[in-house]
């Protein structure tokens, strides 16, 4: 069975074929990072406009990659939502043309499902299964039973740790994207600072990074104010440190009380090198996978193969009515 | 018409949020406006309880808007990224759309607003007491007006 995802939720245009749901073909992927970085994130109307400029040529790469006509294709997935809503379109819209066109049937897939199943690609899913999704505006913990059932543990009440990291770095004064550069220097510092771990203890599996956030925002304010000197490797070392013991432990605890059979960890977090290490070495009881660096951040293998086992386990097509969505609840995903 | 009130705790932010929902309208328009920490998303978290909204309300600022469903709509946004860029004609079709839009660092996207809105400031951080500036003319007079300590 051959799939063609389709990606275009933020800032990455992206289109790839996928055999079985399991073997990328091809997967191009278009970024716009350098165009954002002027405005220290992602601008809506100018990624529209971007992802409408690349969108053909990422189509025409992918076909040609892959080696494979329009003909061939069995299934198109779309990324959905969530995301920015006229990125979204620009990938939908396109899916269906291609889709109307040559009478193939297309699924509208979930951004979330979509990293969780990126996976796939290299390790096949066991059930049950855990899967802490981690990016710029996700943070929760889903229980998966089988296939395309999500079960949402938990979520942020606040802010997404990739949101938290972007604001941190840009307080730091460290370039757009924040999530890389603070993981880069968190290496070369230590965490001497004393940051609030919070909601580690609640008994539940929901998270806030919101307060820790400003937490580290007042520091840095008043040692400025103050002129002390800011060592800022020990910053992103120490709020490194906070948010992955927060996310460690949640993790652990939740992956021992449901009694899964893999831990997975998705999203553009998931390439956070602090974090794959802190849980590699706390989660040894059952097997911990993180997606090659690839396919953490936004891709449509990704798409392609998430939206693969959703048409497997509903053998519903969308119809033309399809639309993009800012926001979309992931439990009802299929 | 404008009053200032404070607030000191979080039952009273959430006393606040009621009072001011209660008087909502389709396509009404709150603007915030406050330091990091102060309270903006926590305030919109009350207001979407008060509209009837069970699910969680988290930070938009990564895809900028959130839309909820709730005995209105409520549309949840963050411009704080478009400082300097002042429109996005993406959130046009919700700021004048039939829901309640609730807008963070709404400064930041004057130039796209409506004359009237309803504007709230607050003052304070962390645990501190806040201090509540709210503004409102035309449709959202009386909203300001029925406030009360």
């Amino acid at each position: 069975m051959l799939t063609l995802g389709v990606e275009s939720s933020c800032d990455e245009t992206s289109v790839s074929v996928v055999r079985d749901g399991k073997t990328v073909l091809s997967n191009v992927v278009l970024s716009q990072i350098d165009i954002h970085q002027a405005y220290g994130g992602v601008v809506p109307e100018i990624a529209s406009r971007e992802h409408v400029k690349g969108i053909t040529y990422v189509f025409d790469q992918a076909m040609k990659q892959a080696q494979v006509q329009y003909q061939d294709i069995d299934l198109i997935a779309v990324t959905e939502g969530p995301g920015l809503i006229g990125s979204l379109l620009i990938g939908v819209n396109a899916a269906k043309v291609v889709a109307m066109n040559y009478g193939i049937p297309l699924v509208g897939v979930h951004h979330i499902a979509g990293h969780i199943y990126a996976n796939n690609i290299e390790h096949d899913m066991e059930f049950p299964l855990l899967a802490l999704v981690v990016s710029g505006g996700h943070t929760e913990l889903v229980l998966m039973n089988d296939h395309y059932e999500f079960e949402k543990l938990g979520e942020t009440q606040d802010d997404a740790v990739g949101e938290a990291y972007d604001k941190i770095a840009r307080v730091l004064g460290l370039p757009y994207p924040g999530g890389p550069q603070v993981d880069k220097r968190a290496k070369e510092g230590k965490p001497v600072l004393d940051f609030p771990r919070p909601m580690i203890d609640s008994k539940d599996f929901n998270f806030s990074f919101s307060g820790l956030k400003s937490h580290v925002i007042n520091l840095h304010h008043n040692m400025v104010q103050r002129h002390e000197e800011i060592i800022v490797d020990d910053f992103c070392a120490s709020f490194q440190d906070a948010i992955t013991d927060v996310l460690v432990k949640k993790t652990l605890e939740a992956s021992k009380q449901y009694d899964v059979k893999q831990v997975i960890v998705a999203g553009g977090v998931a390439a956070n090198k602090g974090l794959r290490e802190k849980m590699s070495k706390t989660i040894t009881h059952v097997p911990v996978y993180f997606p090659h660096i690839k396919y953490c951040t936004d891709n449509a293998a990704m798409i392609a193969v998430a939206g693969t086992f959703q048409y497997l386990k509903t053998h519903q097509a969308s119809d033309m009515y399809l639309n993009g969505s800012s926001r979309l609840d992931l439990t009802l995903g299929a | 018409m404008q009053k200032t009130l404070t607030v000191r705790s979080l039952s009273e932010m959430d006393r606040f949020a009621k009072q001011i929902a209660a008087h909502l309208f389709p396509g009404a328009i709150i603007g915030l406006k406050g330091e990091l920490g102060s309270g903006k998303t926590t305030l919109t978290k009350y207001l979407a309880r008060h509209l009837g909204i069970q699910e969680t309300v988290n930070s938009p600022t990564f895809t900028i808007l959130k839309d909820y469903r709730g005995l209105l709509p409520l549309y949840h946004m963050d411009v704080y990224r478009l400082e300097g860029i002042g429109y996005d004609y993406e959130l046009d079709d919700f700021i004048y759309g039939q829901g309640v839009s609730v807008i963070e660092w709404f400064p930041y996207i004057s130039e796209m607003l409506p004359e009237h809105i309803l504007e709230i400031e607050i003052l304070g951080q962390n645990d501190q007491v806040r201090t509540i500036h709210v503004k409102g003319e035309g449709p959202y007079e009386t909203i300001v007006q029925t406030l009360s300590d």
